[in-house]
Formats: structure tokens, sequence, C-alpha cells
């Protein structure tokens, strides 16, 4: 039997405001457990939450750049349910009036292109972190994430593989990342996915029963569970049993997933607007202004980009895929007014070392300007290629200056014809012996002179000069 | 002459005019109430040293010019339910047990920037849950005006502090009538402001939506000018209006005024001689010049329950957080957690506050919302619009406070649905949110106060401020005092 999958996906993103949703504690990652904290965050008796606009106006920005029509007239809920991790015994969110609604998101999965619907985008607070402590067997909470902002982004089930669900996540997370509304780092967190997962038999239209993957968090590790999963399903209704509604838990570590809880004990959560804050109203000018501010998002950049430039797509679509690798082209460019260089050096020698170093594009240090200028030393024949390759590894490790590096270490190419002229002279004189094979006719020798002659020259010349000299001096033998 | 009978404003005077210390009528005031309280249960907690330490910085600030409020220096005490930084705070409940905040509520700390000073905290209904000061874990608070008579509540010992001249004022908080009705029982003066006057920062929430922070005192007087240091925006609560603190110019001036009294208050189970002191009061106010009119209101039968659901709705989101782990009350013995917090809010919660928890959590639960919590902010709806009618013919609404004078004591607790039906006069005024006050307009048969209630439209705090005034100008019942016991004939 055939099946067909399909999944929707609710995407968690911590946003990156300076401070909380409700209060102005800090929001930054790994401070000592428990120091950005106060009253409102730990839900003390009495305190009361102050929405941070900041939290609203990114909300907007990521409704505006997701297709979403903004609901105008807002208001926050109250999910109440007990755990350690929540002070207040419940998570101020939006159920009854998200903020964003009916969006869509583009994707392409091998040539195909395909609009995944956002149901709904809200706003709410995250909770706090508890941390098991093996040795004394106890579990302590962190309250520091407690109240920082989150937009929950709920998708329509659209999926219908995991390369959709993998290319709908790319996309999320370069968009978030553009409209600069989250880091989008999912090893600290800041991006978590739950996926909602049926199969049915090809030819059935009503969809299966589907099961909830919670808090994933890596894109590899989605595709595994999407896959474990899928699998699972199938064996279960091929076996003539009957999928559960259920909560399940990824261990990624084994490979498989295991039932939290059943729709039978799923929690009442007891929804209901919260009387603490008042209802928010944005205007028409406050979305108008959030719209003017949005910078050039990844598809629109793409098709400028090749318009414009003349690049090939497959370079395009990485570089556009990454706002941190957009900077650096965009920077690097500005600079040296070649793009097609620059997008060939991101091609090659950025990935090359991201890759060798294990740096995420948006943990990449250097100045984007001294690839910039890199490119227009190289294109004056300060230095040649290779070098410029070994200096740009400097940059891109130690983000030194390279015009100044190139100075201090003496690099810069030996201009002076004459001075190319005497080693080569040099060089012909000390081996004789090759001289002799060179006039014995094997012209492989001359190789071997020129390589000898660049040793001499440090690799500092330009080699097309050195070959040009070495060819006439073993002429004039 | 006996300091603790002056009036707040009076006291202020006195302080001014350097007739005496602030930290001699501090003294004086704490020397009393350990003299009377033990007969009457007002103090939940007395501040000796930290009030005596309070007055001497106070004094210095007065000399110096830093504080200019004529209440300045003057002795009050604040409900239970109020955050006050270091100082035990529990909501008349064993479940805050030890709990002392470490921040004040906005009222409080804005008394204190006027130059207040703290005597201490005042006994409550657990949770502000209740019409008698029974429900308080730290035991009953007695109303001085009879043997055995509940003070009325939840802010049954701001009340009694008033009345028996323990305090110059109090602090209290009006969910559904807990200001107004304790006024009644007690025969004193209160104003339940409108909902956003008084920030509600640092108040232990009861229900969010509808309490309400305000002044018990004396005469009008004070109340208007402690009115007028808490209220105005606090940018700490969202539900607090962007005005600024209100002012009052109080003025023994009714003339043409309008006022309407709802017939539908004065049916059935309505005490008769409440019914009466009533009515003589709004024939008082017609002699002074006021328009009193009769009118129908019959949104009034749905105040009750569509009180109850929202009020025990709020509630049960609001006390999920005493939970038994970071502060207050912990069980001793516990499995796991889910017994922890089961065995912590079993034992740490009295009987009220749970039954409230579980109707508010019935009328929450998934397919239940619509049929209550939903319907209950529709009628809701319907009962501020019939106040909105009103107030469009008239300038304010005269009433009875409550249906009947102090009950015996124990007579509520064991029939809920009884305390809960001597609401009705109260409770719609906080589903709509507008402003009310009491003032004393009599005595029962028995010799116990009866309280008139004035309501009006929302912000028409000095409209009422002013037919209150004007009240007590022409009468005298808010002088007249309880017999007290001391310590000495107890």
């Amino acid at each position: 039997m055939e099946f067909l999958t399909t999944m929707g996906l609710e995407v968690h993103c911590e946003l990156s405001t300076k401070t909380k949703i409700f209060c102005s504690c800090s929001t930054e990652f790994g401070g000592e457990p428990n120091t950005h904290v106060c009253e409102v965050c730990t839900g003390m008796p009495g305190s009361l939450p102050m929405l941070n606009e900041q939290v609203v106006e990114y909300a907007i920005r990521t409704g505006l750049a997701t297709n979403c029509t903004i609901t105008q007239y807002n208001k926050f809920d109250r999910k109440n349910y007990f755990y350690p991790d929540l002070p207040k015994a419940y998570q101020v969110s939006q159920l009854y009036m998200p903020i964003c609604q009916n969006g869509h998101i583009d994707i392409e999965v091998n040539g195909v292109k395909k609009a995944i619907r956002i149901k709904e985008i809200h706003m709410e607070e995250d909770a706090g972190k508890l941390i098991h402590d093996p040795w004394d067997d106890c579990s302590l909470v962190d309250y520091n994430r407690c109240g920082v902002p989150l937009l929950e982004i709920v998708s329509e089930p659209d999926f219908e593989s995991g390369d959709e669900v993998i290319a709908y996540l790319t996309k999320l997370k370069s968009i978030l990342q553009y409209i600069d509304v989250s880091d989008c780092k999912m090893e600290q967190g800041s991006l978590r996915a739950d996926v909602n997962l049926s199969v049915r038999p090809v030819g059935q239209t009503e969809l299966g029963t589907r099961t909830e993957m919670k808090n994933i968090n890596s894109f590899k590790a989605i595709a595994r569970a999407i896959e474990g999963e899928r699998k699972r399903q199938i064996e279960v209704i091929t076996d003539g049993k009957k999928v559960v509604q259920e909560t399940r838990r990824w261990d990624d570590n084994k490979g498989s997933s295991f039932a939290m809880r059943s729709k039978e004990n799923a929690q009442d959560y007891r929804y209901f607007p919260e009387p603490d804050l008042v209802p928010i109203e944005i205007s028409d000018e406050w979305i108008e202004k959030v719209k003017n501010g949005l910078p050039e998002l990844p598809t629109a950049k793409k098709e400028r980009y090749i318009a414009e430039y003349g690049l090939p797509e497959y370079d395009v679509d990485i570089i556009t895929g990454s706002k941190y690798l957009v900077k650096i082209f965009e920077k690097a460019t500005e600079i040296c007014g070649e793009p097609k260089e620059v997008s060939n050096w991101i091609m090659g020698e950025v990935l090359r070392m991201a890759s060798e170093t294990s740096t995420e594009f948006e943990d990449i240090k250097f100045n984007p300007d001294s690839l910039g200028k890199l490119i227009v030393i190289l294109k004056n024949k300060v230095i040649n290629r290779n070098t410029a390759k070994e200096v740009f590894e400097k940059v891109f490790t130690d983000d030194i200056d390279p015009e100044k590096y190139i100075k201090e270490n003496g690099l810069e190419m030996v201009t002076d014809n004459g001075a190319v002229e005497a080693i080569v002279k040099a060089v012909i004189e000390a081996n004789p012996k090759a001289v002799a094979e060179f006039k014995g006719g094997s012209a492989k020798v001359k190789g071997f002179i020129i390589g000898q002659c660049m040793k001499q020259l440090k690799g500092k010349a330009d080699p097309g000069t050195v070959n040009k000299i070495v060819a006439e001096e073993l002429e004039k033998l | 002459m006996d300091l603790n009978k002056l009036t707040a404003l009076e006291a202020g005077k006195m302080i001014k005019n350097k007739e005496i210390s602030v930290v001699d009528i501090t003294k004086a005031a704490l020397e009393n109430i350990d003299k009377t309280d033990k007969n009457y249960n007002c103090f939940v907690t007395v501040c000796h040293d930290e009030a005596i330490k309070k007055a001497e910085n106070i004094q210095k600030g007065i000399d110096d010019g830093t504080f200019t409020s004529p209440l300045a220096g003057v002795p009050m005490a604040v409900k239970d339910n109020m955050c006050t930084k270091g100082i035990l705070t529990t909501a008349g409940s064993k479940i805050l047990t030890g709990f002392k905040p470490f921040y004040n509520s906005t009222a409080v700390e804005r008394l204190e920037n006027a130059g207040a000073v703290l005597l201490g905290k005042l006994n409550m209904d657990e949770f502000a849950m209740g019409s008698t000061t029974e429900t308080s874990y730290y035991g009953p608070t007695l109303n001085p005006w009879g043997e055995n008579r509940v003070p009325g509540g939840s802010s049954g010992g701001s009340a009694v502090a008033v009345a028996t001249d323990q305090t110059y004022y109090s602090l209290g908080s009006d969910t559904g009538g807990s200001i107004r009705q304790p006024c009644s029982f007690c025969g004193i003066t209160g104003i339940k402001p409108t909902y956003g006057t008084v920030s509600r920062y640092g108040l232990l929430a009861y229900a969010s939506s509808l309490d309400q922070i305000g002044p018990m005192g004396k005469n009008v007087e004070d109340v208007a000018e402690v009115l007028s240091i808490i209220s105005g925006h606090d940018p700490k609560d969202s539900t607090s209006f962007n005005n600024e603190p209100l002012k009052f110019n109080l003025e023994n001036n009714v003339k043409g005024k309008r006022i309407g009294i709802p017939l539908d208050y004065f049916g059935e189970g309505l005490d008769s001689d409440v019914k009466n002191s009533v009515l003589e009061a709004a024939k008082k106010f017609e002699s002074m010049g006021a328009v009193v009119e009769e009118f129908n209101m019959s949104e009034l039968e749905y105040a009750i329950p569509t009180y109850y659901i929202i009020a025990c709705a709020e509630a049960s989101s609001n006390l999920s957080r005493y939970d038994g782990v970071k502060y207050g009350y912990c069980t001793p013995n516990f499995d796991d957690l889910t017994d922890l917090y089961y065995k912590s809010r079993s034992e740490g919660f009295g009987m009220e506050v749970k039954r409230r928890i579980m109707i508010g959590a019935f009328v929450l639960s998934s397919g239940y919302y619509d049929a209550y919590y939903k319907k209950a902010l529709q009628v809701k709806a319907v009962i501020k619009r019939a106040f909105d009618n009103a107030f469009e013919k008239y300038d304010a609404i005269l009433s009875p406070t409550a249906p009947t004078t102090a009950l015996k004591m124990g007579e509520n607790l064991s029939d809920p649905l009884k305390m809960y039906l001597g609401d009705i006069y109260t409770v719609s005024v906080n589903l709509a949110g507008i402003p009310s006050m009491v003032v004393p307009c009599g005595f029962d048969k028995q010799g116990l106060p009866i309280g008139l209630q004035i309501t009006g439209k929302a912000f028409s705090e000095s409209t009422l401020m002013n037919m209150a005034y004007s009240f007590q100008q022409e009468t005298d019942y808010h002088l007249k005092k309880p017999v007290l016991k001391t310590s000495k004939e107890a």
C-alpha cells in the first residue's frame, strides 16, 4: 500500500528584543541562573504585566514579511496549567485574536514551487528552564527565560514531504533573520518546531489521525523525526491498528519517538481573556510605517541579484538564503565594485572556511569590507591569487586588515622585472643539469625552473611575468 | 484630648502646626492598637518598630519641606492584600504564611511618598473572598457596633480599624462590594473608585477585571484627600487610566443634581430599617435642592450570577500561582510534584477560596466556556449599558449598600448562597466599572449603622464626593462612635 504524508508545523521563535515581553528584564541568553528576573517575570503575587511595544512591532514585521493580514484589534489570553517552569501557572498567549492571520511562505523543492499557508502568528511569553541535577536528584528552575517574547507561527497542514518542511524552515529562518526579529539560533532554543503528522493510503481523501512531536531543535533532527514518525504510523496502519492522537517526544539519539500524552489525557487549558492587559489597537499608520521599514526580502533580493549582476541562480540561492552572507556580499561589492568576483569568493573561500572551521554563517566574525579590499588588492596585482587566498584565511579567522597584513608580512609581488630577471638568471646558472636536459628537448624542465624561481621569489611574483622571463632566458641559451 | 479620635486631616494639621510630632502621634496610635485590637482583631501585622522609625524620618521630611501633603505624618493601615516591602503580606490566607514581598504596591508607595506612616496590615476575608471577614486564616474581625456582629467584608479589618479609631484612615479593596459593605456595616465613609483610577500594582489579585483599591475613613474630606494621593496613572498597571491624580474641591451644594432611585433595589429581601433610612436620605437630598426620581433597572437581577462567574473564573487563574514552591505555605510531606501542589493548596486555602476556585475552573473548562464565562461577559455589557442609560438622566443613583445591617457571626458561613445574595447592590457597580461611595445614613432598631450607596458614572468621583460631603454637612451619622471595649474591660 502507498501512503501520503500530511504535515503542519508550529514554530516557536524567540524574539531578539532587548527586554522581556512584560517587564524590563534582559532577554540575554546565558546569564547566571535567576539573574535576569524581577517580580513580574517570576509571577510574584500582585505583580502586573506591561506590554513591550517592540514585541508588537516585531510581530507586525513578521506578519507583513510572511504575507499575513494584521489583526488590528488584539487581545491576550491566559493558558492555564501547572508546571514548575511557569511561575504564574498560566502563560500569557493569544488564542482568540492572534496578531497575524492568513499568510503564506513560498518554497521551492527540486524545482517545484509551492506556497505553504500560514494560519496564524501569535505573541506569547516563554517559560523558564528546568535543569535536572542528577547528583542531588532534584530539579532546579532558572527563570531567566521566563517572559522572553515568543512568536508562534502556525502553518496549515500543507506539507507532503520532509524536504518541504526543511525548505519552509530554511526560508522562514532566513526571513526572520532578514527582518531582524530573531537570531534563530536553534542550538540556544530560539527557534523550535513542533511537527503535526498524519499518513493516509493513496486514494483516501480524508486525513489520517495525526500525532504531534514537540520541540525538535535542529533541521537534521526534524528530518529524522519526520521520517521516523511516518514509518511508525505506516507500520501501525499496515499492522491493522489505529494511530492514536497523541503528543510524542522525538528522541534524536535513539532515533525513535515515544508517547507523552494522548488526547484523552490532554490538558484543558481553560483559556480566557487576560484581564491584566488592555487590548492593543494597531493603526493603519503603524502598519504602514512597519511596512516601509521592511528590508528587501530573500525572494526579491534573489531576483534582483540575477537581473542586476547576472549571477548564477545556484550561487544566488545560497547567498540570499542567509542574511549574513548577503551582508558580506553587499558590503564587499560596495568596496570593490565586482559582484561576480565577490560571489565567487563567497561560494569558494567563505563557504570553504566556514565548513572547515565549523562556523555557522551568523557566527562569521570578519569585517566584510576586508573581502572587498582584498579583491581590489588582487585586481591591482599587488599580490597573486594564491597569496590572496592565504590572506583571506587570516581575514576569516582573525579578522585582520588585508592591506596592513600584506605590508607587515611583505607579501607584495615583486613587480620589478629586473629583479625577476636576475633571479631567473641565477636559477638557470645554478641548475646546469636541468639546462642540459632542456637543450636535449625536455620541455617539462621549464616548469621546474619556474617553480625554482617562484620559490626564490617566495611566491610573490606575477606567475605570467615569471613564465615569460623564464621562456625568454631559456631561448637565449 | 483623645488624639486617636481626630480625623486624618485634623491630625495632619496638628502635625503641620507642630502641635504634635509624628513620632508621638504614631506612638499613641500603636499604644491604642495594643490596647484595643485584642477585642476586634483588625490587625494581622502591627509594624511597631518600622512605624516609629518611619515616623522619625517623616518628621525630618516635614521639617525640611520634603513632605507637604496635608496627610504627611498621619498614621494609617492597609488591607493585607496590598504588598508592603519587607512586611508580611498574607491576604488573610494560610498559603501566604511568611510571605514578605520585596516590592511595594503602588497605592502604598504613593502614600509613603506623601509621608504616611504605616501602622500595620489589616485583616480580611481570605483573598478578599467573603462578605464577613470570617474566612480569614487569622480569625474573624469583630464589629464594634454590636455584640457578635460581623464587620462585613472583605475589607472588615480596614473598616473596624477606622470605626474603632485605631487608624486615621485605611485602604481597602473592592471587587464586589468589599469596601462599601463593611463601610455600611461599620458606619464609616469609603469609596470604590472607577476601575483603573487607582493602580492595582502590588494588589494580590482576586478578580483582576473587577478589583479596585479605595480609601476608607472617618469622613468625606479624609477619603477625598487619600484618593487624591493614590489615584492617577501608573506605568506598571496597563489597566490604569492615563489620568492625572484626582483633585477635589468639596462644596456643600447639591442644587439641581438629578438623583435616581432604582425601584428594583427596594423590593423583597430589603430590611425595612435600611429601606427607610435610604429613602430618608433621598428626602434629605431633595430638601437640599436635588431632584429625586424613581426609575426601573431590572438588569440588576442578573448581576449576582454574572459577578460570581467572572470573579471566580479570574480567581481560579490568579490563585494558581500559590503552589507552595517559591514562597508561602508548603506541605511538609509529599510524594512528588503533583502531590506537593495538591497538598499545599488543599492545606493552604480555606473553604470559601476552594469553592470559588472550583466554580471558576468549572466555568472556564472546555465545553462550558461559552455557556458560562462568555455569556457572563455579554451580560456584563448589558449591565454596563443599563447604567449608561441611567446616567443619561441622573447624576447619581442612591441605593442601599446591603439588604441588611451587620449580621450575626457565623450566620452566613454555613450558607454561601445567602452570603452571595447579600452582594446584590454592590456587585453590579464593579461589573460596570463605575465609582460608588458609601456614607453613614442612619441606624437600625438595634443601633447598627446603615450606609447609603451613591453611585455615579465613570470618572464622576468629584460629583459623588460633593454629594457625600454635602450630606455629611447636613447630618451627623458619620460622627457617631461605637462604645469600645478596651482590653481592661475585656
